[in-house]
């Protein structure tokens, strides 16, 4: 694993998500009202809606374009949709976030 | 035809009279006396009419049309005195009526414990209408205390509802724990943490002494020489029956009238229902048995055979957001067994108690799904040994099914003869044959089976079992839940929020109940409008809790992008402003479109530019038109008496004005006015939420317009003859609408279900639309700003879009 510190939990709204922009796209993360971390595509795999605009509720949040509801922990959508945006280990420590992009490396660039 | 008289309208006689009515009608001449100045009502919701979560009206289960269709002599208010079975007459206060066949139905008092002071003003039972409203008015007085003697059902059901009218009470209850005959001392005591978080003061094992105060009641005082300081006394010890009459007229009784199991008396034309008999020595004080008592003299009236039986009784307390269960026998005893599970976390206790591979009792707290599921086990008897490892997980753990929270599927799994409406006995196969039959929704199952007709519990139950039985077809007709958070409907919500100042969302998913950690996309846009248009000042509102065009103040287009809307007041533009815009347009290469509202859209701009070219506009003295709101939109006008050779009043400036005190405001859904300069309508007024028309005496002021996926003409509120009038009717319209619709409904949806009559009895009352227009300015206050101008120095706009990293070139490499 190769953890990156992007930044301190504060700067991300509680139920809200900001963005790590790379040069295969943009990867959104989100913080829970828990304050749990977690990251996922930022472009949704049904019509590439930003998720990182989503309304985030308990641990996952709803696409702004048409509402499919993805799951941080598993990156699916919820009930009968089908799709599974990619997800990426996340983590707090010490009031920092850490994120691990490894897996971006299979992605080609968006 | 024969001649029937009732004495007293309650809850019983009603159901015997329906059965009747129903069987055969016309069979008897009924006179009905009832000592309250009205006609039956669901005596079993008083406590929600006490909270304020339901008015007086919507608890009438018969009004004056059904008894005037079934020939009922009506004699309301009027008490009756005397029986005399030889002459076969009953006595009123207004006189004499003969009868052929007699029914008793005089109910129960509530007992009032003859301490001391209990004779004072101030001192109420909890019985009927009357006893509710002397409290409500008793709550209406500022800095009012209430003590409530008795903890149990009743008493704790006025506590609550005295405390969401914001009392000061204290409970007092002389066992151990409250509600003691129904539940055990665990779930008592979770039940005494719930209200105490409410603000509800218990003490148990309490000793009062007596009840002091000149002329009125001032406090009360115990045993141990505490004074409780009270203006008002509930006195919810027990009840009597109301046998008196009976016993006079010579009738065999015990405490009360005794009945066979055919509900006759030992007269052989006297009969007698409800709390007001004695049956095998049993006395009743639950609905239940009592609409079974009903059913059976409807029979024997009818000279047809049934017979009463006695059955196990369960309980529920009527509390919203106080879930709790308790049904048959959970005494200790020897080779009884108990299973526990406790979850304390979340405030969840159930008990079973066994015998010999029956289940005897069952208590439940905070978590009551499966409550008819045990109780069925409990009334039928049900051998559980197969069971016992994974019963009080309830239903859905059993049968192979493997765990599942799914609620329906618990449903699926309980069998035809399970209970599902405890008042009425109404088990599920009934349910299932009448929606087979054609009851589609849960009203017509509810007039059909008088499932969840009595105190409403089980109603989340009856639309399981609607959902179960016709799939996919069923949609929760009238009584929807917001969403799958919550079993509320959007006017419990809104109610509930008011009654019981919840300030945040938080406390509304704690104190409602919200079986989601924190929401969904679904309720929490529509929460936080509620919070911030009920609590202006007291709540913040949260961008967390709003769609993304409101978050950012643009609509996001298909492909991320936003558009971008500056305000033209009333649809006026000037040459500085459109060489602003168009400029703007060029800077960040935007497509420019005129829009239905009378205003320019800039397309396609990307989110890292929205703050600068918002700051472009605003240097040019524009603000955001707020087009991605559910707030107020635009107000179209027409040229008017500025240009127009036909405009009879100036509607441009009237629409910029009404534009201008509107602006900012949060609404329900999105609001749109139009004011035209004559009936040629060139503004469109008539279609719109408000539409003004002038003319030449004035102003005709149209609302509940529509014109997206619905077309509806508005309808005239009020004709005015000034601007100023036409301003303030408008406003309180409009505040009327965001203190009352439900969230997601326009004008023309949310009058259509409140009625326009309503709306114009308010708003009619000049004080009314003044205390209206006071609240919207109140708000105003707080939300008539302009987002564009939120973002001041350069370091602000410039973090309002940008990543929190940008790795774009170390990735790439
Ligand atoms: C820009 C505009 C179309 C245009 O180019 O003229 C427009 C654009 C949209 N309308 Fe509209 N409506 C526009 C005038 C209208 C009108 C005509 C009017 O206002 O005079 C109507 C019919 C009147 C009415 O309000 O009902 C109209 C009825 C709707 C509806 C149906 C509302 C309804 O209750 O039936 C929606 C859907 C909704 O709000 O849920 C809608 C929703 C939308 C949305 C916001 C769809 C969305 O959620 O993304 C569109 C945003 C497009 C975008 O990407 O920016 N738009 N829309 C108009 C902006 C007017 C303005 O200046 O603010
Ligand atoms: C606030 C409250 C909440 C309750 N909640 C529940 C609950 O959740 N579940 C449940 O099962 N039960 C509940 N109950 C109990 C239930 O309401 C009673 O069991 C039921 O109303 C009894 O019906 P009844 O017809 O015997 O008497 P009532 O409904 O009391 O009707 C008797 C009527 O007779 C009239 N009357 C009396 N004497 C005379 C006379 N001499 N002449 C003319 N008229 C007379 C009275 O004015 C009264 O209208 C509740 C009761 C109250 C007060
Ligand atoms: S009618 Fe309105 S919502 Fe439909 S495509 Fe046109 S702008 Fe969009
Ligand atoms: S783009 Fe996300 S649901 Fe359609």
């Amino acid at each position: 694993m190769s953890w990156i510190d992007i930044g301190a939990l504060d700067d991300i709204p509680p139920r809200g998500a900001r963005l790590v922009r790379t040069g295969k796209g943009c990867v959104a993360v989100f913080r829970t009202g828990a304050d749990e971390v977690f990251a996922l595509d930022d472009a949704c795999p049904h019509k590439g809606g930003p998720l990182s605009e989503g309304i985030v509720h308990g641990t996952s949040v709803t696409c702004p374009l048409h509402n499919r509801i993805f799951d941080f922990a598993t990156g699916a959508a919820q009930g009968a949709d089908s799709e599974v945006t990619r997800t990426y280990p996340a983590k707090i420590e010490a009031g920092r976030v850490l994120l691990d992009l490894s897996r971006l490396s299979g992605r080609s660039a968006a | 035809m024969e001649k029937l008289v009732v004495i007293g309208a309650g809850m019983a006689s009603g159901r015997v009279l329906e059965h009747l009515f129903d069987a055969a009608p016309g069979a008897f001449d009924v006179t009905l006396f009832n000592a309250e100045p009205r006609g039956n009502y669901n005596r079993i919701m008083l406590s929600p009419v006490l909270s304020g979560e339901k008015s007086a009206e919507e608890i009438v289960t018969h009004d004056a049309d059904w008894y005037a269709r079934h020939g009922v002599a009506t004699r309301f208010g009027e008490r009756v005195t005397a029986i005399d079975p030889a002459r076969k007459v009953v006595t009123g206060e207004n006189g004499e009526v003969p009868y052929d066949k007699l029914v008793i139905a005089t109910g129960a008092a509530p007992f009032i414990v003859p301490l001391p002071g209990h004779d004072l003003p101030g001192v109420i039972g909890f019985r009927d209408m009357e006893d509710t409203g002397a409290m409500i008015a008793a709550a209406a007085t500022p800095g009012a205390t209430a003590v409530v003697i008795g903890g149990g059902l009743l008493g704790l059901e006025a506590a609550a509802a005295l405390r969401l009218r914001g009392m000061e009470v204290t409970v007092l209850h002389n066992s151990g724990h409250l509600m003691n005959r129904q539940l055990d001392e665990a779930a008592g005591y979770l039940l005494e943490k719930d209200l105490a978080r409410r603000g509800i003061k218990v003490i148990t094992r309490a000793g009062t002494e007596r009840i002091d105060g000149d002329g009125k009641v001032e406090k009360v005082v115990l045993g141990d020489g505490t004074e409780i300081a009270a203006s008002l006394v509930v006195m919810s010890a027990g009840i009597r029956p109301r046998a008196g009459l009976g016993m006079a007229a010579g009738l065999a009784a015990g405490r009360a009238i005794t009945v066979d199991a055919q509900m006759r008396t030992s007269d052989p034309d006297i009969f007698a229902v409800g709390e007001c008999v004695e049956f095998e020595g049993n006395l009743f004080g639950l609905v239940a048995p009592l609409y079974d008592q009903a059913r059976v003299l409807a029979k024997t009236l009818l000279g047809e055979e049934d017979a009463f039986v006695m059955r196990e009784l369960s309980t529920k307390l009527k509390v919203t957001g106080c879930d709790l269960f308790s049904a048959g026998d959970f005494a200790e005893g020897e080779g009884r067994e108990d299973i526990v599970f406790r979850d304390p976390a979340r405030g969840i206790y159930k008990r079973l108690v066994i015998e010999a591979d029956r289940l005897l009792g069952a208590v439940m707290y905070g978590d009551t799904a499966d409550a008819n599921w045990f109780f069925g086990l409990i009334k039928d008897g049900t051998d559980i040994s197969e069971m016992r490892e994974t019963l009080i997980f309830g239903p859905a753990f059993q049968g192979g099914g493997g765990p599942s929270a799914d609620p329906l599927a618990a449903v699926a799994a309980l069998p035809p003869e399970a209970e599902i409406c405890g008042c009425n006995g109404v088990c599920k196969g009934t349910i299932v044959t009448a929606i087979n039959g054609g009851a589609q929704t849960l009203e017509t199952v509810k007039a059909q089976t008088k499932a969840s007709a009595s105190c409403g519990t089980c109603t989340g139950l009856v639309e399981q079992v609607l959902a179960v039985t016709l799939g996919a077809a069923f949609e929760a007709g009238g009584a929807k839940p917001v969403c799958g958070c919550t079993e509320l409907t959007h006017e419990d919500v809104r109610r509930l929020i008011k009654a019981r100042e919840l300030k945040s969302q938080a406390a509304v998913w704690q104190e409602l109940g919200w079986t989601t950690k924190d929401g969904c996309h679904v309720c929490r846009p529509a929460i936080n409008y509620y919070l911030l248009a009920d609590w202006p000042l007291e709540y913040r509102d949260d961008p967390q809790s709003r769609f993304v065009n409101e978050r950012n103040h643009a609509n996001i287009q298909k492909d991320g992008t936003y558009s971008v809307m500056p305000r033209m007041w009333g649809g006026m533009t000037t040459p500085e402003e459109l060489l602003a815009i168009a400029a703007a347009a060029k800077k960040y290469d935007a497509a420019v479109k005129v829009t239905g509202g009378q205003r320019i859209d800039l397309l396609g701009v990307k989110k890292e530019d929205l703050p600068a070219i918002w700051k472009d506009l605003n240097d040019a003295g524009m603000v955001s038109g707020h087009a991605y709101t559910k707030g107020l939109r635009t107000v179209k006008t027409c040229v008017g008496s500025d240009w127009c050779r036909f405009g009879t009043q100036d509607s441009t400036g009237l629409g910029i004005k009404l534009e201008k005190r509107l602006w900012g405001s949060w609404t329900p859904h999105k609001v749109k006015l139009a004011v035209s300069g004559c009936p040629r309508n060139c503004a469109e007024a008539t279609c719109k939420d408000v539409g003004i028309v002038c003319v030449d005496s004035g102003y005709q002021i149209g609302v509940a317009g529509a014109a997206g996926m619905d077309v509806k003409e508005t309808e005239r509120l009020v004709d005015v003859a000034t601007e100023e009038e036409a301003i303030e009717w408008s406003t309180a319209f409009i505040q009327l609408y965001r203190e009352n619709a439900k969230y997601l409904d326009r004008p023309y949806k949310w009058v259509a279900k409140v009625g326009l009559g309503w709306v114009k009895e308010i708003l009619s009352d000049a004080a009314e639309r003044r205390a209206l227009n006071a609240r919207f300015d109140v708000s105003q206050s707080v939300y008539q700003t302009d987002p564009w101008a939120a973002l001041v120095t350069e370091e602000e706009r410039k973090s309002w879009s940008s990543p929190l990293m940008d790795m774009s070139r170390e990735a790439a490499e």
